[in-house]
């Protein structure tokens, strides 16, 4: 078997909040090789703070510790800030919610996909600048040298994403983690930049981590799901596997699904357990 | 499942520029009533005296007669709202009347005052924005730790110090026991006078002519006084860069930032602060006008030859002409700073465009 | 809860509230108990209610009066029987600065109690009412805001006179603008609110919301400015006194203090020093007092 590409054990985050310590995420471990991962969970399930932990951007008031956090050849726990700055962008990309906030709003999205490249590799600005240009068309934006131009707060949410995406994969990582990628565009949109994800990462043979709160979408866009509850992980099958599910939570969550071909009176109401 | 491409961001709008000139004619008639008030504002107090301003020319001893012709020479014997409009019409052949002492027009002495307090704050503003807004950055980065206690600590000092007692303590400091910097005035007395009045600004003045001895003669009296006027606006701006900077480290693009790889210190400068640029330009126009109003105090403390002094004298004699005249010109001047402040605001944000 | 809350702790803390008095009681209790969390600010607060005492209780407690002079014992330097020294007319400096306290502390009351309820009725007005009566309010408002205001003042004291009193009026003529347009912005946002839109259902009439709804409702954020604008007083009162705009000599009001004093400054810096180190104690101590009720009432990540 091919050495996974990042191997987390024993992940443990928890805040100092003013009524005792909180422990965000309790003991995660899972491995991402050349595959989709999906890891679905309630909001406050922690699964965002696992995939800001992968890159060490937890907030200043989180504590972060694990057996194991390991990409590749490289220890992750213990890496110096240096290395981790080199790290990000470079081997490890992010991908995050709503371009709205996770653009720089007074800087031109072409020059930010620019700087993704510049930080990495040593080169003229016009070199970055082509580069950024070619990205922009490899995510199907149409007129690139246009957009390049262009500020976020003129771009629609879609196109958006596919800036992001651009500036994420520019200087080439092996991972991406899709923190709630889709999670604000419209229906139709998100399908486009699913596929999107889907040819970027099987054309580069990324792993990509998709983090969302949507069991349906992650069921049949990743490989392998995680389910989320609470800190930890209650559940790890194969998509295609869900519907022969253990865990009562996964089974709850799938219930309460509304299925088209057969509706339901009443759906379901999601038990939760506090021991699980 | 097939690719769709994706569609074109609108064609930039040319629509827009009719907006902006009619929101363009709304800013120039709120900004008119202000003058207007503003000038009607100065008018009453001009006319709020107690003392007659008739007997103050003609003294209490004087006859029926002399008193009716110096009151109809001074326009006090028509009804208010005729005096007012002569007021407003001498105004706008830029007529202050003339000052008590000399008897010059008021509007000589103002041009001839002037460029040594724009001189002075100007000076101060360069200090307090060129201290200030790195103070702030510095303190913001490193929230909660001793250097952001500090950076408040001499924030909140910068409030509470009255302005003339630093200045003399200063002076009593750096200029009687130290001897580090000059006294009162622009230049060293036996400098006075032989610089060529070109721009006003002496340090520019002196330069131009090459009198480098006027020139750090200048500066060594100029320090002092602007530190001791910066000494407030680096409070304030230092306070207000400090909250822009939490505010923008506190946004989800930082963490994008991060996420590419920017280093710390490039996520503080080339993300965070561009992003508070702007702001921070018309927050330093605004305080440009407080410097102004510093310089009062200042400028009597140091013995500058400038606006702020000018008033002063005038307003221990009860001068009212040059009050009027002076209190129309600062309100004139903070009017067009904020005005300033609220354009290049507009002008420079990408996301106004 | 601890078991053995005695009687004025165990209603102070109750979770279940008898009446809308012991629920405001227990709010102000909460908000001295984040108030007292701040060092700095009970100092602050500690040198506030320090000059208040001595404003009550200088007739006991200066040594010698203000007026007293002494030219054998003039510009005599701080120790012996003279504490802070002695200004040019053998006056002791720190006898006058008790008694300047006084004209301190009077000042601050007198303008506050001048500027709240104008400021507060201007801007409630405004706000609620909205149209003409807030465009024509606001525009004076900021006819004034946009005022530096020791020039307002100066225009004013001079044109009226140069006395404590005068010095007063023309003080709170350029605080009150700050808070017409605090209120204005408290009230704007207030008078969206449900139980404001109840009352006006069940018929109050307009004035009547204003007065006895809106207008509570800004009091506290109202007071936390004027706290915050205090310092500010006191620095353009002592300006004022500076420029001989204010308390006449031989009044010992503290900015006059450090003007006269000037003069000997170079020899005798104890005259100008003294009064010109309460200035910046007092001004201090409100600033810190401020921000730490500010942050008291409105517990924000700040």
């Amino acid at each position: 078997m091919t050495p996974p590409l990042l191997s987390v054990r024993d992940l443990r985050i928890s805040f100092n909040s003013l009524s005792g310590p909180f422990d965000a995420v309790r003991g995660v471990s899972f491995d991402l090789g050349r595959e989709k991962l999906g890891i679905v969970g309630e909001s406050g399930s922690g699964k965002s703070m696992t995939g800001r932990a992968i890159m060490r951007l937890t907030p200043h008031a989180a504590t972060v510790h694990a057996e194991r956090l390991q990409l590749g050849d490289l220890n992750l726990l213990n890496a110096p800030e240096k290395t981790m700055e080199h790290i990000r962008g470079k081997r490890i990309g992010l991908i995050m919610q709503d371009p709205k906030f996770s653009l720089n709003p007074v800087v031109s999205v072409g020059e930010q996909v620019a700087e993704a490249y510049r930080i990495h590799t040593k080169g003229s600005a016009a070199e970055a600048r082509s580069k950024a240009v070619a990205m922009l068309d490899a995510v199907r934006i149409r007129d690139p040298e246009r957009v390049y131009r262009m500020y976020p707060h003129e771009m629609s949410g879609g196109m958006g994403q596919r800036i992001m995406i651009a500036m994420m994969l520019v200087s080439e990582p092996e991972i991406l983690i899709a923190d709630e990628a889709t999670s604000a565009l419209d229906v139709t949109v998100r399908l486009e930049i699913l596929n999107l994800l889907d040819e970027m990462v099987s054309k580069r043979g990324l792993g990509l981590i998709f983090i969302s709160h949507d069991l349906n979408l992650v069921r049949h866009f990743c490989d392998r799901v995680l389910i989320m509850y609470r800190g930890h992980v209650v559940e790890e099958l194969k998509a295609g596997d869900l519907d022969q599910a253990a865990h009562p939570y996964t089974r709850g969550l799938l219930e309460a699904m509304p299925r088209i071909h057969a509706p339901r009176r009443r759906l379901p109401v999601l038990k939760r357990d506090p021991t699980w | 499942m097939t690719h769709t491409t994706v569609t074109n961001a609108p064609a930039p709008r040319k629509r827009l520029s009719r907006k902006r000139y009619s929101k363009f004619g709304k800013t120039l008639i709120s900004v008119a009533t202000t003058l207007f008030l503003l000038v009607v504002l100065t008018f009453v107090i001009g006319r709020l005296m107690p003392i007659d301003p008739v007997t103050a020319v003609v003294g209490p001893d004087a006859d029926r007669a002399t008193y009716l012709k110096v009151q109809q020479e001074l326009g006090l014997d028509q009804p208010i709202l005729q005096q007012f409009g002569i007021f407003l019409s001498r105004l706008f052949q830029g007529d202050f009347g003339t000052t008590l002492l000399t008897g010059r027009p008021v509007m000589d002495d103002i041009a001839r005052v002037f460029p040594a307090t724009i001189e002075l704050a100007t000076v101060a503003i360069f200090l307090g924005a060129g201290i200030g807004i790195p103070l702030g950055v510095y303190a913001a980065v490193n929230r909660g730790r001793f250097a952001d206690h500090a950076v408040r600590l001499v924030a909140l000092l910068g409030h509470s110090t009255p302005i003339f007692w630093i200045g003399m303590m200063g002076l009593m400091l750096f200029y009687a026991n130290l001897g580090w910097v000059g006294g009162s005035g622009r230049v060293d007395i036996y400098y006075e006078g032989l610089t060529p009045d070109i721009t006003g600004f002496l340090l520019i003045d002196a330069l131009l002519e090459g009198d480098m001895d006027v020139f750090w003669s200048a500066v060594s009296h100029i320090i002092l006084p602007a530190s001791v006027l910066a000494y407030a606006s680096i409070a304030y701006i230092s306070r207000i860069t400090r909250s822009f900077m939490l505010e923008q480290l506190n946004q989800e693009y930082i963490i994008a930032a991060r996420a590419k790889g920017v280093s710390a210190r490039g996520v503080i400068w080339r993300h965070a602060f561009k992003n508070i640029r702007v702001q921070l330009v018309t927050i330093v126009a605004l305080s440009y006008g407080g410097l102004l109003e510093g310089a009062v105090l200042v400028e009597t403390v140091f013995g500058w030859p400038g606006f702020g002094q000018y008033l002063t004298n005038a307003l221990v004699i009860g001068d009212m002409n040059v009050v009027v005249a002076c209190t129309l010109i600062i309100g004139c001047l903070f009017i067009a700073l904020n005005l300033i402040s609220d354009l290049l605001y507009k002008f420079l944000d990408p996301r106004i465009k | 809860m601890n078991m053995q809350d005695k009687g004025i702790r165990a209603w102070l803390r109750a979770e279940d509230v008898q009446s809308p008095t012991h629920a405001a009681i227990q709010n102000l209790w909460l908000t001295w108990c984040r108030f007292a969390e701040n060092p700095l600010g009970v100092f602050g607060l500690g040198i506030v209610l320090l000059l208040v005492f001595a404003a009550i209780f200088v007739p006991y407690l200066a040594p010698y009066s203000p007026f007293d002079q002494n030219l054998q014992a003039a510009l005599h330097p701080p120790g012996g029987e003279y504490l802070l020294g002695t200004d040019e007319l053998g006056r002791d400096i720190l006898s006058r600065i008790l008694w300047g306290s006084r004209i301190t502390l009077s000042i601050i009351v007198i303008v506050s109690i001048i500027v709240a309820p104008i400021g507060l009725l201007v801007g409630c007005f405004a706000g609620y009412y909205g149209g003409w009566l807030d465009t024509v309010l606001m525009r004076i408002t900021e006819l004034f805001l946009s005022f530096p205001s020791l020039i307002l003042a100066l225009a004013f004291v001079a044109a009226l006179g140069p006395n404590l009193q005068n010095a007063i009026i023309a003080i709170a003529l350029t605080q009150w603008p700050p808070i017409a347009r605090l209120a204005r912005a408290e009230s704007l946002s207030l008078r969206q609110r449900d139980h404001i839109l109840a009352v006006k259902l069940m018929g109050a009439s307009n004035l009547r919301i204003v007065l006895s709804h809106i207008v509570p409702l800004c009091i506290p954020s109202v007071v936390v400015r004027i706290t915050l604008n205090m310092a500010g007083i006191i620095l353009t009162a002592a300006g004022l006194g500076f420029l001989g705009l204010g308390a006449q000599p031989p009044t010992p009001e503290w900015g006059a203090m450090v003007s006269t004093g000037r003069r000997f400054m170079i020899d005798s810096w104890w005259v100008v020093t003294m009064p010109g180190l309460s200035i910046l104690i007092v001004s201090l101590a409100f600033n810190l007092a401020g921000d730490a009720l500010r942050d008291a009432l409105d517990p924000r990540q700040e």
